[in-house]
């Protein structure tokens, strides 16, 4: 069974060595002759001031945690999704209704999210 | 050793490596980072043990958002400039005396439980029985996890927009 898994370790191994090979290669083959001018941030444009490590708005947060929430949600459509033509054909449409029971019951928590201004971007 | 128990190696090796990593670096966001390696390297031990649909959970809930989460933890907070953060407590002793204590009553247990050996088939992809069941046994359950899930979105947008 593990078989299945090759082409995603094959995957892993390509994107594993590309972005080794993309990175180390210009540092291997490539001349380097650094002066201040070169080594900063942008060569032509403005300098840049303060730090990298701003603060962020906690509205990020809180769209974040509401992609949280419905990636578990997507999580329990797939193995439905995965075996849903076997279950259709042995229960119809019951199937498909509780399915859509689930996300009714569970969208209507976005509903609350968007009425409450949880998407606004003020 | 066969193809198995290197690939086993193999993730083990991330999962260690980066979780000392992760307690060990002074930079809060390489620390974020290397947790993620941690939970990837976790996920690929799923997949060896046979648990693809918990695999798949790891790395779309953990990697793909709670490490969001996390990220956007490290990113709200403000950074301490310009001096070093020292704690003042440092018991070293005790501490190392807990830890030992510790390590040592599981390695005990850990040499001295009489571990079964069991060949088993390696299992199908456990996906497809999972959908069964929750659309036949647990349907109930199923249909109850939608109303928690809208208890924990209706919390946090409450939480979040007081208005």
């Amino acid at each position: 069974m593990l078989e299945s898994y090759i082409p995603i370790m094959l995957v892993l191994g390509f994107a594993v060595v590309f972005a080794m090979a993309a990175v180390f290669s210009s540092k291997l083959f490539g001349p380097q002759r650094p002066n201040p001018e070169k080594l900063s941030t942008y060569e032509s444009g403005v300098k840049p001031i303060g730090t990298t490590h701003e603060r962020v708005s906690i509205k990020y947060y809180l769209i974040a945690m509401l992609f949280i929430i419905f990636d578990i949600e997507v999580i329990f459509v797939y193995p439905w999704a995965v075996e849903f033509r076997q279950l259709f054909a042995e229960f119809g449409i019951s199937v498909f209704v509780s399915m859509f029971i689930f996300l009714v019951v569970f969208e209507l928590g976005f509903l609350y999210a968007y009425k409450k201004g949880g998407f606004d971007w003020d | 050793m066969n193809i198995y128990d290197l690939i086993f190696y193999l993730f083990a090796t991330i999962t260690v490596l980066s979780a000392l990593a992760v307690v060990s670096t002074k930079n809060i966001i390489y620390s974020a980072y290397n947790l993620m390696l941690t939970f990837f390297g976790v996920a690929g031990l799923y997949v060896l043990l046979g648990a693809d649909f918990l695999a798949i959970v790891q790395l779309i809930v953990y990697v793909g958002g709670i490490l969001i989460l996390i990220l956007f933890g490290v990113m709200l907070t403000n950074k301490v400039n310009g001096m070093p953060i020292h704690t003042e407590v440092t018991n070293i002793i005790p501490a190392s005396i807990t830890i030992g204590l510790f390590a040592g009553i599981v390695l005990a247990f850990f040499m001295n439980t009489n571990w079964k050996s069991v060949t088993t088939e390696f299992p199908a992809t456990t996906i497809q029985s999972l959908g069964k069941l929750l659309m036949n046994e647990y349907i109930l359950i199923f249909e109850l996890l939608g109303v928690l899930l809208l208890i924990a979105l209706i919390g946090a947008a409450s939480i979040a927009r007081k208005q």
